[in-house]
């Protein structure tokens, strides 16, 4: 019914703290398709798991969301209370994180876990739940199903424990999935595994996915668009291939530069000076002023353009001068 | 140009055996993990020696026999032709042990939080008995930090900071060979970038040996002179970094490079890799990576190849071309 | 930002203080008993453990009332022999709490030292240590204590005895502690051993021993004094208990729980202020370190490292 299938207006997420109030995530706003995948993309403390967090209402205390909406399908789930919101998890939004230990109750067999959420979340038989729990597993590519639904966690690999957790995230048939940091586990062969998977799950059932990673390689390959965040603020959006090897922003830019696929052959790699600012020192004006290379006087004064009001696609009051 | 370390045949082995009552009770033989298994090359002077794997590679347990934070179990270690666990002459091994630093992969845990940057970083001078009254200043402006930084303590410095204080420390013993683990996996990808750099500047500026251990196809790349391959212990491919990106033998190489995410790789459809690293308390016979191996025929199940070299490539595979 | 993390943190552990009304509670009644102690030579109104000073005839007075035979007045009364009790209860509490200290202090050098070894070089060493400390654990505290009391006194000459018994009694607790500390120590360690930080300065040609003192055991001392307090309160009750038994401090040197002893023999014959008074300064004593160290646990725990 609903063209977008996640759809984030604005979202503040605030901390308070004693003396002041910390604001992780600000002024963020994407959508998601149907059978869609959205890198979201930073470095550490750019808010991009707070905001997976945020949508999936998994916010740890104190941290709460201050400001904007969340929409899923249509309708407003970030003033959801919490008992509608745990229904919606599982129901409507599959998680898949980075350790999937957490995700796995490791007392009990992956059979029960799964026929559990399935029976939970749909109007199923019991027997056709554990038909269904088979078929998940199967979906995912763990050999032997059938067999294997009585093990539990730690009987499988990490490869295969992240397969089961996706299964897990699968099979209450929900229309998002929010995966962070699938991948950073695990080894080269197995992470290409993994998103091989989670591609074809995005394509042949149309669900939506927010994938969560610092890894540029993993968005390149696997992402239809990009968001890129720094600060707590996004810097650029877009779709993929036109963001990665055209950034508007200069910290896109710079990403870009300092990543050593990027700069085959060159004996020095382009290095952005300094660090991300801490959430309780940011800069005036825009949060990346310090360390741009294309730094202006107006960029020191006033905050950060809204990516709507610089046509689109970057954060950045000079978004169309980039020289590169 | 002469091979600064020379590693001959090294071989490692780990007891991981239940306990004695354990074993009796339920009948269980004695467990030995091979962590590293024959592993013979040598890293000439002045270059960027690259050593990658998946887990279970023992990429960083070869790195830690080196610096001499583990003893093998077989093979030899030679450094400046002083044999480390043969020699005789403690004083030559003091002095060539002295030359050999190594840099961490979590910057968190590898400087003492209790400790002030200035003893820190002269430690490696300090522990055998030496004055490094004004290093600390000297060498925290290397590393591109400021002097006024030697009184703080390490919580007071974020990742990439923390990472150049590391090599700061490995720098004040003057050494020749810089064991790097991870150096950079911790950090994030703009800082990773200023720590390769200050790396290779200090390379040049003091002649320095590294042996990078890495998982990350991307850096070793960027980084490397030469490259070896490790897969459940053993090498199994090693050549120049040109030849083994251009041209790997190996098919495990081959599907490690394909596997690596690219940045222009956009809508790439891989063919993802089959199986998963076996267990190495009981590596599969033959060829280790037989099970995985597209290529493999009834020979590779059997018999264990050895390194033989192929144009540039000293390559462990009988069906290599 | 210079030094804002470390300031940060002591103002996080002054503000958590300012929160805890029990924290302040203890604290403030824990410095008033042990000011009280140290001062006991210029507070206490009488000296009574000098008998030239006592009058038999000052006995069983009552509190806050003059005495019928030579009208003097004592605040919380006097004893059979004529002494007053608030001054006895001072001078005990130095006993009591010179006791609790010095034996905490062995048992912490005794039980860090321990387990710095044990953790550190594992293996036999380590098993040996431990095995030791998880037998000695299977006994109440207080019966290995009187056990080595008991040993130790048969070993020193008669003479010696009661100058000798404040030591013994300090060997005795301190033995009986020692566990707790090398457990923790022992735990701390093996995750300290394993950090890259030890790595280093192993590579770099430290010896074992200056890696235990240099870099570990100072990031090992946070649960140590969390568990010196602890036991400081526990040490406090365990020597009181051995003197009430009977087998700690000598009559001659009283410790709190020598004047509980003293004082249960006059509470049936109406002289209840011997007894009550001794016994409310060891709870309050006790109470207000052990409920200090558990806030100290509670702020210290989520940082240890």
């Amino acid at each position: 019914m609903a063209e977008v299938v996640l759809s984030v207006r604005n979202l503040r997420v605030e901390i308070p703290l004693r003396r002041s109030v910390l604001c992780p995530v600000d002024g963020v706003s994407f959508d998601i398709p149907p059978g869609d995948i959205l890198g979201v993309v930073g470095e550490s403390g750019a808010g991009k798991s707070m905001t997976g967090n945020a949508v999936i209402g998994l916010l740890d205390r104190p941290a709460f969301i201050a400001g904007g909406e969340i929409l899923l399908n249509g309708q407003r789930i970030d003033n959801l209370p919490r008992e509608a919101m745990r229904r919606l998890r599982g129901k409507e939004i599959g998680m898949v994180f980075q350790d999937p230990l957490t995700s796995l109750n490791p007392l009990l067999q992956i059979g029960d876990q799964l026929r559990e959420t399935i029976l939970e979340h749909l109007p199923v038989s019991k027997k056709e739940a554990a038909d269904r729990a088979v078929a998940a597993l199967e979906e995912v590519g763990i050999p032997a199903a059938a067999r294997r639904i009585d093990s539990y966690p730690h009987e499988f690999s990490g490869g295969m424990r992240q397969r089961v957790v996706i299964a897990l995230a699968l099979c209450a048939e929900p229309s998002l999935i929010i995966a962070d940091e699938p991948t950073t586990a695990l080894d080269v062969s197995v992470q290409a595994q993994i998103i091989a998977l989670l591609k074809s799950l995005c394509r042949e059932r149309g669900t939506a996915i927010m994938l969560i990673t610092h890894d540029m390689g993993v968005i390149a390959e696997t992402a239809d668009r990009v968001a890129v965040m720094y600060a707590g603020r996004l810097a650029e959006l877009g779709p993929v291939r036109e963001v990665l090897t055209n950034p508007s922003h200069p910290y896109t830019n710079g990403l870009m530069g300092s990543t050593p696929l990027a700069s085959k052959g060159k004996k020095r790699l382009n290095q952005i000076p300094g660090a991300m600012p801490r959430l309780d020192n940011l800069p005036t004006g825009c949060a990346f002023h310090p360390r741009c290379p294309q730094v202006k006087k107006r960029c020191a004064v006033e905050p950060g353009p809204d990516i709507e009001s610089c046509g689109g696609r970057a954060a950045c009051w000079f978004a169309g001068e980039l020289s590169s | 140009m002469s091979a600064l370390v020379s590693i001959k045949n090294l071989t490692r082995i780990f007891d991981v055996s239940l306990p004695w009552l354990n074993r009796l009770i339920e009948h269980q033989p004695k467990a030995f993990l091979h962590a590293v298994s024959e592993v013979s090359f040598d890293i000439e002077e002045n270059t960027i020696y690259a050593l990658v794997g998946e887990s279970g590679s023992g990429k960083s347990t070869i790195g830690k026999i080196i610096v001499g934070l583990l003893a093998p179990s077989e093979g030899s270690v030679e450094i400046g032709g002083v044999d480390l666990f043969r020699e005789s002459d403690k004083a030559k091994i003091e002095a060539t042990r002295n030359g050999v630093q190594m840099i961490f992969q979590d910057p968190y845990a590898s400087l003492n939080p209790r400790w002030r940057v200035r003893d820190i970083i002269v430690e490696p001078v300090e522990a055998r008995g030496g004055d490094g009254e004004g290093l600390a200043e000297r060498l925290l402006e290397q590393v591109g930090l400021s002097a006024a930084d030697a009184a703080k303590y390490p919580h007071e410095f974020s990742g990439g900071q923390r990472q150049r204080i590391c090599i700061a420390r490995a720098l004040a013993a003057e050494p020749k060979l810089i064991v790097c683990d991870e150096p950079t996996s911790a950090l994030d990808v703009s800082v990773q970038a200023q720590v390769l750099n200050l790396m290779s500047d200090l390379q040049e500026e003091f002649g320095l040996t590294y042996l990078l251990i890495s998982h990350d196809l991307t850096i070793v790349q960027h980084m490397a002179d030469r490259i070896g391959v490790l897969y459940l212990g053993r090498l199994i491919e090693e050549a120049p970094r040109d030849a083994l990106f251009s041209n790997p033998k190996h098919p495990y190489t081959k599907m490690l490079i394909d596997a690596a995410p690219r940045l222009d790789g956009f809508g790439r459809e891989v063919e993802p890799p089959t199986g998963e690293i076996p267990d190495p308390i009981n590596p599969p016979t033959g060829c280790a990576y037989h099970p995985r191996c597209p290529i493999a025929t009834e020979r590779c199940k059997a018999e264990r190849p050895q390194l033989r070299e192929l144009d540039e490539n000293r390559v462990a595979c009988f069906l290599a071309v | 930002m210079r030094d804002s993390l470390s300031r940060a943190w002591k103002s996080d552990f002054i503000w958590s203080f300012s929160r805890s009304p029990v924290a302040i509670v203890s604290f403030i009644v824990a410095v008033i008993l042990i000011g009280a102690a140290v001062l006991a030579p210029l507070i206490a109104p009488h000296t009574p453990f000098d008998p030239g000073t006592l009058n038999l005839m000052n006995g069983f007075s009552q509190p806050m009332q003059p005495n019928e035979f030579t009208g003097e007045t004592f605040v919380l009364g006097t004893d059979d022999q004529g002494r007053d009790v608030f001054s006895t209860i001072l001078y005990g509490m130095r006993i009591s709490l010179f006791v609790g200290f010095a034996a905490v202090s062995f048992a912490m050098v005794l039980g860090v030292s321990l387990g710095l070894i044990a953790g550190y070089a594992g293996g036999w060493t380590g098993t040996i240590i431990m095995r030791i400390a998880d037998v000695q654990l299977t006994f109440p505290g207080i019966l290995v204590a009187m056990l080595i009391f008991g040993i130790a006194k048969g070993f020193t000459p008669i003479h010696l005895r009661d100058q000798m018994a404040i030591w013994v009694l300090i060997l005795a607790i301190g033995l009986s502690e020692w566990v707790q500390f090398a457990r923790v120590v022992r735990g701390a360690t093996l995750v300290e051993k394993n950090k890259e930080y030890v790595q280093a300065a192993r590579l770099n040609g430290r010896s074992a021993f200056g890696i235990m003192t240099r870099h570990i055991l100072p990031n090992v001392m946070g649960p140590v004094l969390v568990i010196a307090t602890i036991s400081l309160a526990l040490a406090i009750i365990a020597e009181a208990t051995l003197s009430f038994l009977g087998v700690g401090a000598p009559p001659t040197q009283p410790s709190l729980g020598t004047l509980i002893r003293i004082g249960q023999g006059f509470l049936f014959s109406g002289e209840w202020w011997i007894i009550l008074f001794p016994s409310v300064t060891l709870l309050a004593l006790a109470l207000s370190v052990n409920l200090l160290g558990d806030w100290l646990r509670d702020v210290l725990n989520p940082r240890l490292r």
